[in-house]
């Protein structure tokens, strides 16, 4: 009977903390999942609702179920095709670039050696910075008459109206980006490099690799997840594209700058078409969404073939 | 997605606070004694706008201590987010008894049912400049104490030294005087860009600034007749002249396609030798020039100079608990004494004739009498249609594009096109 007994109130005790913990669990969810609800997941439900309405920021007349109209105007808008080309174009040159240059600074800030925390607090400086401070900073720069242009006056060369001209507005725009954002990306590397073990670096020298070979067969496989971390987040930030738009060139000049983002709030706002705006914004949920799938396709399928 | 997560955050937050303040403001109501006077809540834009914020106060101040029946309280707001405040608050149904709008917005908020119509103050508009009272369908829906006019800003010497005529508002120059004053100046050789109409700037500038210019052309932002279509008067010959003029003096090396962060000190600094701006910069400018500043009229392009018109301006919403409170401030603080009071701190051109009469500098023959003439003689209102918000981002985006070489006869129509869809997609703003 009581040795019976003894497994008998463990298990209805450890039943009854396990109840509580379930309950304090979701007492501490609440708040999040409130919040989410509340701010992300309803606004995003409307969205979709709104996209297939004529539904105004301000109007007396309620909204009205349009069904396609706003993809079909959308689709047949010159705006929009321009704003995606520009997003994608932004999106494929700042990847690797701001990948590939964080990396190389984490790597340089990665030795021992004396002034190290000194490089990493100056590069990772503009990412505390915020980005409207940031942009406004570089449009002093890049003015005709800018800080650019006068150095390069001084080797000779006239520099462009760097914002002002449809060819290198954008390109202007990507080098001011990465610039604000590799710090914290150099920081996400930093971690991932000091995750290798030094024995692996100690072995691969025994074994009489030079830097280049350590770099390629220790250091490269070793920051596989880190990788894939700063893909996707270097990827989402790159498709969000606005606040650098909306302050230096309000999607100018001749759309050269304009991207899907900076279009669905202008068209939400300063024209007031919560409908169109809302059929934007799912075509580029849509859009994230395809690009992080397949992404994440990609990442998985060489983990399951290792 | 994220930004617009943001905003919408953002909305939803301001509409939270809006419902909280709303709350607290019920409740003290509601324990106050009765008899105590009835709570006629007002906005205004001008939160970190000392001069402007402190005359409004006064007036409150001097309204509630001259009666008992009701108590305006004063709420300011940063101009920033001042519109997207009211519009969430009509959402809501949580709009002020009084609050001020910006001239170009009235006909939208009062299609929108924001407005109440103003009644019984036709005697004392009547006494106010036409720019400074907005209307819409045939109703009065607000008043604002002041109104700014745009200036071509010039150093008298230097006009002297390229031996050019000074214009006068009776005989202001001619498109091709002007187009005689570019070369003259230009050919100086002392400025890159001898000309600077603040192409750097953003926004409802845009409209405001050059659709006057349009308009002395002979084109306009929509046929106002009836404000269906922009077909004719935004991509007709006379707009498309505009547009070429505009352009040209661009390609001409006249003014540069976006003008540098702080025009004004650039003109002052000399590296500009003609400004196009508005009368706010009278006082700055003559600090700096005295006398050698000069205010000249603006370009006659055939259909006679204009300016733009229309300003920050007062109205009553349609949401309010003592609307009759509400009109009777509006009709208190209407009154030469408080119209003298805020134009004389935000120092711009005052509504009144009594007004301008009591404020120094603008009095017959004060130096800045010259800005309210323009503004009385040359103003056009931009539309007074709900669809104007969207017609000035069209407009802006249209001319912007010009500038950077679009092809001027295309870009108009495809202006025009998107903004006859959007006034036909309202059903006209019946």
């Amino acid at each position: 009977m009581t040795a019976l007994d003894k497994p008998l109130r463990a298990s209805a005790r450890s039943a009854r903390t396990s109840r509580r913990g379930t309950s304090v669990a979701l007492a501490m969810l609440t708040p999040a999942a409130l919040l989410m609800a509340v701010f992300l997941i309803v606004p995003i439900v409307l969205t979709f609702g709104l996209a297939f309405t004529n539904s105004r920021l301000i109007s007396p007349v309620p909204a009205k179920f349009v069904l396609f109209d706003n993809f079909f105007r959308l689709f047949g808008s010159d705006t929009f095709w321009h704003s995606l080309l520009n997003t994608v174009i932004f999106a494929v040159i700042i990847v690797p670039l701001q990948s590939g240059v964080a990396l190389g600074l984490a790597l340089l800030v990665n030795g021992k050696f004396r002034g190290t925390n000194f490089f990493r607090t100056v590069y990772f400086l503009p990412v505390v910075t915020s980005m409207v401070v940031v942009s406004m900073l570089w449009m002093f720069l890049y003015q005709q008459d800018g800080l650019i242009n006068v150095l390069l006056a001084k080797v000779g060369i006239t520099g462009p109206d760097w914002l002002g001209d449809p060819r290198t507005a954008l390109f202007a725009i990507i080098v001011m980006s990465t610039w604000q954002g590799v710090g914290f990306h150099m920081i996400v590397w930093l971690s991932g490099l000091q995750t290798i073990p030094a024995e692996l670096y100690e072995a691969a020298a025994i074994d009489g690799a030079n830097k280049w070979q350590q770099f390629a067969n220790v250091t490269w496989p070793g920051l596989r997840s880190t990788r894939t971390l700063i893909l996707i987040t270097i990827t989402i930030s790159a498709f969000a594209l606005f606040t650098q738009v909306n302050i230096m060139t309000q999607g100018g000049p001749l759309d050269a700058t304009s991207t899907i983002v900076f279009q669905a709030v202008r068209t939400g706002f300063q024209q007031q078409q919560t409908g169109y705006a809302s059929a934007i914004s799912l075509v580029f949920f849509v859009l994230v969404l395809l690009v992080n799938l397949v992404q994440r396709y990609l990442t998985r399928d060489k983990e399951v073939s290792r | 997605m994220i930004p617009f997560k943001k905003i919408a955050v953002g909305l939803l937050a301001t509409a939270l606070t809006l419902s909280l303040g709303a709350c607290s403001k019920g409740g003290s109501t509601s324990t106050a004694a009765a008899g105590s006077p009835a709570d006629v809540s007002l906005w205004t834009h001008n939160a970190g706008n000392k001069a402007e914020l402190g005359a409004i106060q006064t007036i409150v101040d001097d309204y509630n201590a001259s009666q008992t029946k009701y108590k305006v309280n004063l709420q300011a707001f940063p101009q920033d987010s001042y519109n997207q405040s009211v519009v969430a608050a009509a959402a809501a149904k949580k709009l002020p008894c009084v609050l001020d709008i910006d001239q170009p917005n009235v006909s939208n908020w009062a299609w929108a049912g924001y407005l109440a119509p103003l009644t019984g103050m036709d005697d004392l508009l009547g006494k106010y400049m036409p720019s400074t009272v907005a209307k819409w369908n045939g109703k009065t829906y607000a008043y604002g104490y002041y109104d700014v006019a745009l200036t071509w800003v010039a150093r008298k010497s230097v006009l002297t030294k390229y031996g050019i005529r000074i214009p006068t508002i009776d005989a202001p120059w001619t498109a091709a005087e002007f187009a005689d004053v570019a070369k003259k100046l230009k050919a100086g050789g002392e400025w890159t860009n001898p000309i600077d109409m603040m192409t750097g700037g953003s926004g409802e500038w845009w409209p405001y600034g050059y659709s006057p210019q349009l308009q002395s052309f002979g084109g306009d932002l929509i046929n106002r007749t009836d404000y269906k279509t922009a077909d004719g008067a935004l991509n007709g010959d006379k707009a498309v002249a505009w547009a070429k003029w505009f352009a040209g003096l661009v390609n001409d090396g006249y003014m540069a396609k976006k003008s540098g962060a702080d025009p004004q000190a650039d003109f002052l600094n000399g590296k500009s030798a003609l400004l196009w701006t508005g009368s706010w910069a009278g006082t700055p400018v003559r600090a700096k020039l005295a006398d050698d500043a000069v205010f000249l009229p603006p370009i006659d392009f055939g259909n006679g100079p204009k300016v733009g018109g229309g300003s920050w301006t007062w109205g009553a919403s349609t949401n309010c608990a003592n609307a009759q409170g509400a009109q009777d401030y509006l009709k208190f603080a209407a009154g030469d004494k408080y119209v003298t009071k805020v134009a004389k701190d935000t120092t711009n051109i005052p509504a009144t004739d009594a007004a301008a009469a009591a404020i120094p500098g603008y009095e017959a023959g004060g130096i800045n009498d010259i800005f309210r003439q323009y503004s009385k003689k040359f103003t056009v209102l931009r539309p007074e249609t709900p669809g104007y918000s969207y017609i000035a981002t069209e407009f802006a985006k249209a001319a912007q594009d010009i500038l950077n070489g679009a092809e001027p006869k295309a870009t108009l129509d495809t202006a025009v096109k998107n903004i006859d869809a959007n006034q036909a997609a309202n059903n006209y703003f019946q």
